[in-house]
C-alpha cells in the first residue's frame, strides 16, 4: 500500500509537472540558501580561528576598556597605554617572552609615482618575536632608532613587492604620507589570509616615531604579550591584571578598565560576529524554505479541489481516512523531499563558488546537510497534513457529486 | 464476519428515517422504510424524482447512517460503525455503479478496475489477472489501456461494472446505471448484472426510472415521497 501510494504521488507529481516544477523551485531556493550561507558563514569562522591561531597561541593581548572591539582596537573612553606600560610588564613580569606595544594607524605608503594604501604600525623588536614574523631581508630596529624614534621602517612582503617589486629596497627611502623613512629590512611572508585582509600588508616603524610624527601624541593602543608555554598562560594573565590595576590605581571592587584576553578568547570573541552571522542568514534562509511550504500547502489545496471526485471514488470503494492522508501526505513530501535533494546539490555547489570569489575555505558539513533535507522533509509533512487531512475527511456523497 | 443465516436477510431496513438539515430546515427524506433483502436478490427501486431513493441507496451502501431506525447489514448493525469501519464493509462487501460512471480520469481502464483490489490489499500480479478477468467478463477485452476519455458512455459504465465486481462483492449497489445511456447500451448493461446476479448470485440492488430496465430485476420496490408504495415485502422470484 505505501509503495502503491508513493508511485502514485509520483505520477501525480510528473502529470502536473510544470506546477509541480514551480513548488519544488521554492524548496530548491530554501534549501539552497540555507546551505549555502551557513556552510560560507561556518567557512569564514574557521577562517578567523586559523589566522588568529597561526598568530601564535601563547598570546595575551592587553587593550584599555571594558570590551574588545575588533581588530580595529579599542574606541574606549578608558585611559590608553603608554610606552612606559609595556616596559613595566617586562621588567615586573616573569614567565614572558616578548613585549610588543602596538598602535595602528591606515596610512598611504609613497616611493616616486607609486602609492600604496597600507598599515603603518608603531612597535618594537617585540613585535617580531611575538607574532612570529622573520626577516626576509635587512635587519631589525636598533636601540638607538628606538628610543630616537628614528625615521626608519620595515616593510611587509606585500608593500614591498607593490612599491619595489623585484627591486632590493634596502636602504631606499619610503614616504608614509608626510614621514620620509628609511627602509632596513623587509619580513617574510605569511602568506594567505582573509576577508581580503593581508596580513602581509604593513610597515613597522619604531613606536616612538610613530607616537611623535604620525598619531602626535604619546598614547600605546595595545600591548602584545607572548609567554614561555601554554601552563603560563594563566599565571601571567593574573599578573598582568593586577599590575595593571596597581598601575592604572583602580580600588578595591572597581572593575578594571582593560582587558587581558589570550588566543582562545580573541577568537571567540573575534568568531562571536561571524557565529551570530551565520544565525542570523541561516534564519533567513529558513524563511525562505518556510515561504516554501506553504507553496506545497496552496498547490496541495488545489490538488483536493481538482480531486474531490477521485477521492470520493477511492472513499466510496473501502479506502480509510488515514489511507487518503497518507496518499497526499506522500505527495506532499515527495515534492519537498525531492525538492531538498535538488537543493543540497545546488546549495553545495553554490558555497563551493562562494567560497572561491570570498577566499574562504569550504567547511563541508554534513551535519547541516542532513538537517536541511530533514527540515525539508518535515515542511512537506507539516504543509502538506492539512490537505492532505482535508481530502480524507470529505463526505465520500458529497465528494462524489462534486464536478 | 461471518456470513449471516440464510433465513435472514442479507440486508435489512427497520424504520429507517432520514432527515436532512435540522431545525425549520429539516427535510425528511426518507419517513420509515421497512426493507429486507435477501442474498441472491434482484431488486429495483423506483420512484419519482425527490421521493427518497438515493438516499435510501446511500445507507444500503454505508455512505451514510439513518437518523432514525436500525440498517442491519449480514446481521450486523450498521448504526453503530465508525466511518472507517463502514469503510471496511464497503471495501470487502460493497460495489457501486453510479450513474456517472464514476471512473478515474487519465488512468487506464484497467488500472480503474484495479482500485478496489489494491485497497484489499492484493498483491500487483495477482490484481492485473483478475482486472483482466473481470474486463473480459464485461466484453472489454483489448480495451484495458484506454482512459475513460477514450471510451463511449457504454463501455465507461462495463469498466465501472467491471470495477464494481472485480473484488466479488456479496451486494452491487448501482443507483441509476443506465441514466446516461441509449437504450440499446443500456439493455447491454442490464444483461449484464442479470448475468452477475443468476451466474455469480451477486445480490443486486438497482434505481432506475425505466419501468423496461426494472423488468430485469426479480422484484421491484416502489417509493413514494420518503415512502415505500405497498409495504408488502414479498420474497422475490
Ligand atoms: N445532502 C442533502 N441535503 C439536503 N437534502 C437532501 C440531500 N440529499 C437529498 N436531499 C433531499 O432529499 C430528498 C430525496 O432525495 P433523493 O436524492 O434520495 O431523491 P431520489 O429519489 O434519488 O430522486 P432522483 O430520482 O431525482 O434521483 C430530496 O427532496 C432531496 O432534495
Ligand atoms: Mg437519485
Amino acid at each position: 500500500m505505501f509503495m502503491e501510494n508513493v508511485f502514485l504521488a509520483l505520477r501525480e507529481i510528473r502529470r502536473n509537472a510544470l506546477r509541480s516544477f514551480l513548488t519544488i523551485l521554492g524548496i530548491v531556493v530554501g534549501v539552497s540558501a540555507v546551505i549555502t550561507l551557513v556552510t560560507l558563514g561556518r567557512g569564514a569562522t574557521a577562517q578567523v580561528t586559523r589566522e588568529i591561531s597561526s598568530m601564535g597561541s601563547n598570546q595575551l593581548h592587553i587593550r584599555p576598556g571594558q570590551g574588545f572591539h575588533g581588530p580595529g582596537g579599542s574606541r574606549s573612553t578608558a585611559d590608553k597605554f603608554t610606552i612606559d606600560d609595556a616596559e613595566a610588564v617586562s621588567t615586573h613580569i616573569s614567565g614572558i617572552e616578548a613585549v610588543a606595544p602596538n598602535s595602528n594607524q591606515a596610512t598611504q605608503a609613497i616611493k616616486g609615482n607609486l602609492n600604496w594604501s597600507t598599515t603603518v604600525t608603531g612597535t618594537t623588536n617585540g613585535f617580531l618575536q611575538v607574532r612570529d614574523w622573520e626577516l626576509h631581508s635587512g635587519r631589525e630596529f636598533t636601540n638607538t632608532e628606538l628610543r630616537a624614534g628614528k625615521a626608519v621602517c620595515i616593510l611587509g612582503a606585500t608593500v614591498c613587492k607593490e612599491l619595489f617589486g623585484a627591486q632590493n629596497p634596502i636602504g631606499s627611502w619610503i614616504r608614509l604620507e608626510k614621514l620620509s623613512c628609511q627602509v632596513i629590512g623587509v619580513l617574510k611572508t605569511k602568506g594567505q589570509s582573509s576577508f581580503g585582509h593581508d596580513q602581509d600588508d604593513m610597515v613597522l616603524i619604531p613606536i616612538a616615531a610613530f607616537q611623535r610624527r604620525i598619531a602626535g601624541n604619546t598614547d600605546v593602543d595595545a600591548i602584545f604579550v607572548s609567554v614561555r608555554s601554554a601552563d603560563a598562560i594563566d599565571p601571567v594573565k593574573s599578573s598582568l591584571e593586577r599590575l595593571f590595576r596597581d598601575r592604572r590605581r583602580i580600588g578595591e571592587g572597581k572593575e578594571d578598565d582593560f582587558n587581558v584576553r589570550d588566543t582562545r578568547e580573541l577568537i571567540q570573541a573575534l568568531t562571536g560576529t561571524t557565529r551570530v552571522m551565520t544565525t542570523l542568514l541561516g534564519a533567513v534562509a529558513a524563511i525562505s524554505l518556510l515561504v516554501g511550504g506553504i507553496g506545497i500547502m496552496n498547490i496541495m489545496l488545489v490538488s483536493v479541489t481538482e480531486r474531490t471526485r477521485e477521492i470520493g471514488i477511492r472513499l466510496a470503494i473501502g479506502a480509510l481516512e488515514k489511507e487518503v492522508l497518507i496518499q497526499f501526505l506522500v505527495e506532499a513530501v515527495a515534492i519537498s523531499c525531492f525538492g531538498g535533494v535538488v537543493g543540497i546539490f545546488t546549495g553545495l555547489v553554490a558555497s563551493i563558488a562562494g567560497a572561491k570569489v570570498l577566499h574562504l575555505p569550504f567547511v563541508l558539513n554534513f551535519g547541516i546537510v542532513g538537517y536541511a533535507f530533514l527540515f525539508s522533509a518535515a515542511v512537506g509533512v507539516i504543509f502538506g497534513y492539512f490537505p492532505a487531512r482535508k481530502a480524507a475527511q470529505l463526505n465520500p456523497i458529497d465528494a462524489l457529486r462534486h464536478e | 464476519m461471518k456470513e449471516n443465516h440464510p433465513d435472514n436477510p442479507l440486508l435489512e431496513l427497520k424504520a429507517v428515517t432520514k432527515v436532512y438539515g435540522r431545525g425549520a430546515a429539516a427535510m425528511p427524506a426518507l419517513k420509515g422504510i421497512d426493507l429486507a433483502i435477501f442474498r441472491g436478490e434482484f431488486v429495483a427501486i423506483m420512484g419519482t424524482s425527490g421521493s427518497g431513493k438515493s438516499t435510501c441507496m446511500n445507507i444500503l451502501g454505508c455512505l451514510d447512517v439513518p437518523t432514525d431506525g436500525k440498517y442491519i447489514f449480514q446481521d450486523m448493525s450498521v448504526g453503530g460503525l465508525s466511518r472507517d469501519q463502514r469503510a471496511l464493509v464497503r471495501r470487502h462487501f460493497l460495489g457501486f455503479v453510479f450513474q456517472g460512471f464514476n471512473l478515474l480520469n487519465r488512468t487506464s481502464a484497467l488500472e480503474n478496475v484495479e482500485l478496489p483490489l489494491i485497497y484489499r490489499g492484493v498483491r500487483p500480479g495477482e490484481r492485473r489477472k483478475r482486472a483482466r478477468e473481470a474486463l473480459a467478463a464485461v466484453n472489454l477485452s483489448g480495451w484495458e489501456a484506454h482512459t475513460p476519455g477514450e471510451l463511449s458512455g457504454g463501455q465507461q459504465q462495463r469498466v465501472a461494472i467491471a470495477r464494481a465486481i472485480v473484488s466479488h462483492p456479496e451486494v452491487l449497489l448501482a443507483d441509476e446505471p443506465t441514466g446516461n445511456l441509449d437504450s440499446a447500451t443500456s439493455r447491454d448493461v442490464m444483461n449484464l448484472l442479470q448475468r452477475f446476479n443468476r451466474e455469480n448470485g451477486i445480490t443486486i440492488v438497482m434505481v432506475t426510472h425505466e419501468p423496461e430496465m426494472a423488468e430485469y430485476a426479480g422484484r421491484r420496490i416502489h417509493f413514494t415521497d420518503g415512502l415505500i408504495d405497498n409495504g408488502l415485502m414479498k420474497r422475490g422470484r
